[in-house]
């Protein structure tokens, strides 16, 4: 089904790109929804099939392509909304959603490819189609933004290359050429621990751009902030969690073999040092939207931390990529509907939302409760597990310091958002405020029920794909 | 004879650490794409024709003449003074750019290795780091994608060092290239110079918490 989703895709962006007439551009964008809705249930019931020599829908690649569809097509009609109410022209319009549809394209094929490089291609893909959406502004801002994520994801890119060469160095006495995630793993013992121990720091590295961990968790932040917010919902949840794919492919390899405990501090030390940045920026941060950009580094701090303890940690993992993934969009799809009523990200013109749209005053309540892990919120069920694997393999000192950090960042977080929702603001025209309707935060409360659902009473189906990619690492 | 093209290599590295004018820098990148395209051609005596021409071609037509020429236009274009205007005094730049390749000599001498190729290991690394020292260390905005052009140098270096064995790799180090360069400068320098008038990174420090 690859062969006919990915052309098929491409072509629906480049139509996208050259028409102009606002029914066809919609039918085309809905059209796509529907496409990628079929071809994620396709490989949902074609578990484990290899397509085309370098794709093959194991359990982790279809439960992130099944979260990649649901995000999506909510991200889409968001897009739809935002188009709708900004009056943009024609030809921006046409390249926002063919930026869109590629970059959902690029990010769900990525996530079934089972060989190295094609990864990489597909994640040089989405770097692409992201700075198109960056810039979607033209202006200086939207500019730095898009300048600083292009250099720094080019130079990640370049990071995760050296890695897979440093890769095959480590295959070169072997007579292995094959770089398939199967094969390397299959043939673990024939790889040269001090070429794989290289390999695996530039890998880890290069993804970190895209996963939003420290040391290249910098542009990823720009990005969310200046790209539209149906487009930062999209970068901080189903594209965090490529990054999260990368990584996790290529630890499953080095998992077997005797650099295990080598690459747990090193992830360790990148996770512990995120949630510490996190913290640092979400204390005294006045922009909401970078509020909720950093909230996904705290995240991917704790999903890691969670893949470094190993044990029960690893399925918690992939249950807090797969929660956060519904949590953090409708955050972010809810901004934009702020920013509608507010004109201004800064929590000094912002106040008293619950007078002026109280079905979204109450998404970003909950949206709140849900991001900051405490219950009912479905990420209290993954964090929890994640503590407890970080307990059970004796990392206390970890576990204190981040769990103080935790405390912090919902002071943080929630003093802003109190600020938003109950204090009122410094000036505001009241008559210039638009009546939003309460529908357009019903994907929001979906997606976060869904979040609550998947965590509390989860469906077998979804336990077992979590269950199988977990078998990738080796019991 | 690669080993004393790839010794050359070293020292254009050493060069462009003390080069005042941005001029001299795009010098370099020439020679550098000649170098390698000397390099290519005595390395991979394995593969097959048609793809080793291809590979020559892109370090020649790309590397050497299609780059530095765009980079000579942007330059032009948008107005940019010829001084590289570093942070560091060239000294001290001279004596980083030592101490990278006598650390990655010491280091490839720590690898018991014996299929490495040590010189394309320690020109490889060398030219990584140096690329990365001259992003950290240049004020204008241009000389952060000469830093990063020289990274890639050094990239297709090391990827050199296995294209007999998997030439797929060389051949996906030079669409990085084509993808990242054309991407970085074509369609984006422009619309910099269209926006702000002075290209120096200064101009990019607005967002920030």
């Amino acid at each position: 089904m690859i062969s006919i989703f990915l052309p098929g895709a491409i072509l629906i962006s480049v139509l996208l790109y050259f028409n102009r007439n606002k029914i066809v551009n919609y039918s085309l964008v809905i059209f796509y929804a529907l496409f990628l809705a079929t071809f994620a249930i396709y490989q949902a019931f074609h578990q484990n099939s290899i397509e085309l020599g370098f794709f093959k829908s194991d359990a982790l690649g279809v439960l992130l392509l099944l979260t990649l569809a649901v995000v999506a097509i909510f991200a889409l009609f968001h897009g739809y909304r935002y188009i709708a109410t900004h009056d943009e022209s024609r030809k921006s319009r046409g390249l926002f959603f063919s930026a869109m549809t590629m970059l959902i394209t690029a990010t769900g094929v990525a996530y079934l490819s089972n060989h190295i490089a094609v990864t990489w291609i597909f994640v040089e893909i989405t770097t692409l189609s992201a700075s198109v959406l960056i810039y979607h502004h033209r202006n200086t801002q939207a500019l730095e933004g898009v300048w600083k994520y292009v250099f720094i994801c080019a130079i990640s890119i370049t990071f995760v290359f050296i890695g897979i060469l440093f890769l095959s160095l480590s295959l070169k006495q072997t007579g292995v050429e094959d770089l398939s995630f199967d094969s390397l793993r299959d043939n673990y013992a024939q790889l040269n621990p001090f070429w794989l121990r290289l390999a695996f720091l530039f890998i880890f590295t290069g993804f970190t751009a895209k996963l939003g961990l420290v040391p290249m968790y910098t542009a990823g932040i720009d990005a969310k902030d200046k790209a539209p917010a149906p487009a930062g919902a999209l970068f901080s949840s189903v594209l965090m969690n490529l990054g999260f794919v990368g990584i996790y492919r290529f630890y499953a390899i080095v998992a077997r073999t005797e650099i295990l405990p080598w690459a747990n501090t090193i992830i360790l030390i990148a996770a512990f040092l995120s949630v510490f940045v996190a913290t640092v920026y979400m204390t005294r941060i006045k922009n909401i939207k970078r509020m909720f950009a950093y909230s996904g580094i705290e995240h991917m701090g704790l999903v890691m931390l969670g893949l470094a303890a190993g044990g029960i940690g690893v399925y918690a993992a992939i249950l807090h990529i797969v929660l956060h993934a519904f949590v953090k969009p409708s955050l972010f799809f809810q901004f934009n509907q702020v920013y509608r009523v507010y004109h201004s990200k800064s929590i000094y013109d912002v106040g008293n939302y619950f007078k002026y749209n109280r079905a979204g005053a109450i998404v970003l309540l909950l949206g709140f409760i849900s991001s900051t892990a405490m219950p009912p919120s479905g990420l209290f069920v993954s964090e929890f597990l994640i503590f407890q694997s970080l307990f059970v393999s004796h990392h206390l000192i970890i576990l204190f310091a981040v769990l103080i950090l935790l405390t912090m960042i919902i002071w943080g977080f929630g003093s802003n958002m109190f600020k938003l929702l109950f204090t009122p603001p410094m000036i505001i025209n009241e008559a210039r405020i638009p009546k939003i309707s309460p529908w357009e935060s019903l994907s929001q409360y979906l997606l976060l029920a869904f979040a609550v659902y998947l965590a509390y009473n989860p469906p077998m189906y979804f336990v077992n794909l979590i269950q199988d990619a977990v078998k990738l690492l080796p019991q | 004879m690669t080993d004393i093209l790839l010794i050359m290599f070293a020292i254009t590295l050493l060069y462009m650490s003390i080069a005042n004018r941005l001029l001299t820098y795009i010098r370099l990148l020439v020679l550098q794409g000649f170098l390698l395209f000397g390099v290519t051609f005595l390395a991979l005596n394995q593969i097959n024709v048609a793809n080793l021409v291809l590979i020559l071609l892109e370090t020649v037509i790309f590397k050497a003449v299609a780059v530095p020429l765009f980079l000579n236009r942007v330059i032009k274009r948008n107005n940019i003074t010829r001084i590289a205007e570093p942070f560091v005094p060239n000294f001290i730049s001279l004596i980083i750019i030592t101490l990278i390749l006598v650390i990655t000599i010491v280091l490839s001498n720590s690898i018991k290795d014996t299929n490495l190729d040590k010189t394309f290991f320690v020109v490889a690394l060398s030219t990584l780091f140096t690329g990365l020292y001259i992003i950290t260390t240049r004020r204008k905005i241009i000389t952060h994608v000469m830093g990063y052009l020289v990274i890639e140098n050094g990239v297709f270096i090391l990827s050199l060092a296995v294209g007999n064995e998997m030439p797929m790799l060389v051949n996906l180090g030079i669409m990085l290239d084509i993808f990242a360069s054309v991407f970085i400068l074509g369609i984006f320098f422009n619309k910099i110079g269209d926006v702000i008038q002075d290209p120096d990174v200064n101009q990019l420090r607005n967002l920030k918490d």
